[in-house]
């Protein structure tokens, strides 16, 4: 399978990724090979077989929902980026009608 | 005292033979050189010094603890208080979490001396470290070669003497496989023996904190230390925690039946490999154990299998990094808030973390859900019932951890797939979720191999006991 430049482009959208034309180019043929590789698994025959998504086999796990104690304003704010008045910022991207 | 183990350090501190400040020390003064190696992506010179100087007070005043006074490294995936953790990523640099994860906060109650942050794949996506945006670590039996990954950094520390012991975590294969590499032990625990809690997510479902440690008896101290249910992780298993070190004198091969997958000795194993783990197999035999050949066919998937689960889940997994809350923002006059969060996004990863994510993200996307992640998940299941029925027949299972011994530096440049395979022995243990351990077995021209043991679900008991004795009968490697 080769994936398009444009299905390249789509997928990146989707992951929210802005590529440069160069890593277009070259996540297609890498992720090309890889996607050729996976298609083994299409030989298996899995009908009829449950999936797994965990292998614990614990369901429903429930603990007390009890008020505990968070990080203050400031602690929560000390990684941000760009912060003021107490409020994480960011830049403007609506305009004004 | 830097070559000491864990337990034989334990021993001189709880004499008063040595001191958690002198040992701390002697542990710093090797660190400044370690430009050469670059285990450690943070050094805490300050907090372990302030954390040796608490220990050695609580030792003074009577107190004992396993690991009270113990310098030890951190993969740089676990979230610490007030230590840098940046995941080997730009989009977490300077990333100061407040808060601990389970397994760090157990360790900083215990005592022990966190020497700083050890290296790794970014997010931990790697076989080799070299997908750390800070640069690689070196294979200190080499220098031209990786140390294995994605926990390269804390292999390697250990096995160059800049810790006692270290934490890393195996998703596919990233504690057993550097173990392997750098000759040192690494334990994968059971999916669910550890708490996640602070482990940044990369793929959840298999995802697992393993200690790396000079010998066995070490592996079982810190697995008791950090094991056991955890309200935070409601994937934590509600189960006691067996004292592991103590029932390490209890154990014997004799009378367990071991049994050897067919697939795992056959095209792809290296010579060299080969030889080593097949005299450790037999050195096995003379201690008792019956060997027994097996077949796990499933192997031969387990490859596409892992690449579509682990990248779907880190693709939703790794969504939360927008530069929004924490960590790199990067864009310039963004045109919407996608834009935003985009061009964060692409300043901040690297070509691993983009290629598993954009893999991620197709496999779940319209119209290849089918084709891909539920069909991964339902290959899931068989593989995982392959185990289960092997298991009705032997007690443990051996074979080589890797391939082959550690690759030099951008062997597989440009070639992940290549690289991917690198875990066809280590992965299907993280999909069925099962406990592993890796114990160097020998040098093939001067590096070390490792020979990997692997139980049903909770016997860490039996994984470790059978590993000791082994180690014991083994006797010193020499470099």
């Amino acid at each position: 399978m080769t994936l398009s430049r444009e299905a390249v482009g789509e997928i990146a959208s989707l992951a929210r990724l802005q590529l440069t034309e160069e890593e277009i180019d070259r996540f297609g043929d890498q992720l090309s090979a890889i996607l050729d590789y996976f298609d083994r698994l299409q030989a298996l025959d899995t009908s009829g077989v449950p999936p797994t998504a965990s292998v614990t086999g614990l369901v429903g796990v429930m603990r007390v929902d009890e008020v505990r104690l968070s990080f203050d304003q400031a602690t929560a704010l000390a990684n941000a980026p760009a912060a003021e008045d107490g409020f994480f910022t960011v830049p403007a991207v609506l305009e004004d009608e | 005292m830097v070559e000491l183990t864990l337990h034989e350090a334990r021993a001189r501190l709880d004499t008063g033979e040595l001191t958690a400040l002198a040992l701390t020390d002697a542990f710093l003064e090797r660190m400044a050189a370690d430009e050469s190696l670059h285990c450690y992506l943070t050094q805490s010179a300050d907090l372990a010094r302030e954390q040796a100087a608490a220990a050695d007070e609580r030792l003074a005043a009577g107190e004992r603890g396993a690991l009270l006074g113990l310098p030890i490294a951190l993969k740089d995936v676990l979230s610490t208080e007030g230590v840098p953790t940046t995941c080997g990523s730009r989009i977490l640099e300077g990333y100061v979490p407040p808060w601990d994860g389970t397994v760090v906060a157990r360790l900083r109650r215990a005592g022990a001396v966190f020497l700083g942050k050890s290296n790794t794949d970014e997010f931990a996506m790697g076989s080799s470290t070299e997908n750390s945006a800070y640069g690689p670590t070196r294979n200190p039996w080499d220098s031209t070669r990786v140390p294995g990954g994605s926990s390269g950094g804390s292999a390697a520390a250990v096995a160059a003497d800049l810790c006692l012991a270290a934490l890393g975590t195996d998703t596919g294969g990233s504690v057993r496989q550097p173990a392997s590499f750098c000759g040192v032990v690494g334990l994968k625990p059971t999916y669910g023996r550890v708490s996640r809690y602070g482990l940044v997510a990369f793929a959840s479902s298999l995802d697992q904190i393993g200690p790396l440690t000079k010998d066995v008896r070490d592996a079982a101290l810190l697995l008791e230390a950090i094991a056991g249910a955890d309200p935070l992780d409601s994937t934590s298993a509600p189960r006691a925690v067996p004292p592991y070190a103590e029932a390490l004198e209890r154990s014997e091969l004799r009378g367990l039946r071991i049994g050897l997958p067919s697939e795992w000795f056959g095209d792809g194993l290296s010579s060299a490999v080969r030889s080593h783990v097949a005299a450790a197999v037999a050195q096995l035999e003379a201690l008792g154990a019956e060997l027994r050949e097996i077949s796990l066919p499933m192997t031969a998937y387990s490859i596409p299998i892992y690449y579509i689960l682990a990248p779907a889940e880190a693709s939703a997994n790794l969504a939360r990094y927008d530069g929004v809350r924490y960590g790199l923002r990067a864009a310039e006059s963004p045109a919407d808030i996608f834009d935003f969060i985009a061009q964060n996004r692409e300043a901040g990863f690297g070509a691993e973390v983009k290629r598993r994510i954009m893999l991620g993200a197709y496999a779940l996307s319209a119209g290849y859900q089918e084709a891909y992640y539920k069909k991964a998940q339902s290959a899931r299941t068989l593989l995982k019932q392959e185990f289960d029925q092997t298991f009705e027949q032997v007690d443990l299972i051996a074979g080589p951890t890797t391939p082959s011994t550690a690759f030099t530096f951008g062997a597989h440049a440009n070639d992940p797939l290549a690289m991917y395979l690198e875990d066809i022995y280590t992965i299907p243990v993280n999909l069925a979720g099962l406990p592993a351990i890796s114990v160097p077995c020998g040098l093939a021209d001067g590096l070390p191999v490792g020979l990997q043991l692997i139980a049903p679900a909770w016997e860490e008991e039996r994984l470790l006991g059978a590993a000791y004795r082994y180690e014991a009968a083994r006797g010193t490697i020499k470099r």
